[in-house]
């Protein structure tokens, strides 16, 4: 019965809780519509979703969360001296990352998050060859690219999703 | 809001605005498409990230009640940052390919 009412619950509570940050749950009236809101769009947006996999280690995504903003600060600063200094110091590379991970969800998971790190832009997931196109700011040695973000990012996920 | 409040709150935004800065002077500075790229995709996580938190905590202590506005706008925005970068870059390499320039 619950589990046809609200057939993806962690997606159900994730929109429920964006409307609470969004209205600031300001009244009951705005909290039920809320509620009324988590049923109804994920039942609608049902056929999109791709069979995501499951969280396994809630506890070593919250560190990780930790670790992503700590580098998203550090790394800023890096790009930030790089844009300033003299621009034909550096060195832009395509790089391409071979991945272990065979998810189509945490394929896109891991290119965003390179993406969101500042100095590399994810270009492609080729979901073919299972490789990770990536164009890099400044990266001298692209081989010391490639395993920062495999290990740095590729193994948590690994390890979060339990895959 | 007492005197460390307000200094924290004046220290993001000014840091916020110093990040976005950067990342527009490095739309302008960088010498070709995919390095300009950079530039604005990393003003909006660190420059509009510490701007936001500016907001969310000058309101939490000065209005009613706490505000989560900026999280709901925090998570959006980096949903949606690297898709549009992927897609701008993914043109501009489909174009390189058209030209037959090489990069």
């Amino acid at each position: 019965m619950l589990k046809q009412l609200i057939p993806r619950p962690v997606l159900s509570l994730t929109v429920l809780l964006l409307w609470i940050a969004i209205t600031n749950a300001g009244s009951l009236g705005l909290l039920l519509l809320g509620l009324l809101l988590a049923v109804i769009i994920p039942r609608l947006t049902l056929p999109f979703w791709p069979q995501a996999p499951r969280l396994a280690n809630p506890l070593r995504a919250l560190r990780f969360l930790g670790v992503f903003a700590l580098d998203i600060v550090v790394a800023n600063w890096g790009v930030a001296r790089r844009i300033v200094g003299p621009s034909e110091r550096l060195s832009p590379a395509l790089v391409e990352i071979p991945l272990d991970l065979r998810d189509p969800f945490l394929a896109t998971l891991l290119g965003s998050i390179v993406s969101l790190t500042p100095g590399t832009v994810s270009i492609d997931v080729d979901q073919k060859h299972w490789v990770l196109l990536v164009h890099a700011l400044d990266a001298p040695d692209p081989q010391a690219l490639i395993d920062e973000v495999k290990n740095r990012y590729e193994a948590a996920l690994k390890e979060i999703f339990a895959c | 809001m007492n005197v460390f409040s307000e200094f924290l709150v004046s220290a993001l935004i000014v840091l916020g605005a110093l990040f976005t800065l950067l990342g527009s002077v490095g739309l302008l500075r960088l010498p070709d498409f995919l390095m300009r790229l950079h530039a604005p995709t990393k003003a909006t996580t660190l420059g509009v990230g510490a701007l936001l938190l500016a907001s969310a905590i000058y309101f939490s202590l000065t209005g009613s009640g706490v505000s989560l506005h900026e999280a709901a706008i925090v998570l959006f925005l980096f949903i949606t940052a690297p898709v549009t970068a992927q897609l701008m870059a993914k043109a501009a390499r489909h174009r390189q390919k058209k030209s037959g320039e090489d990069r």
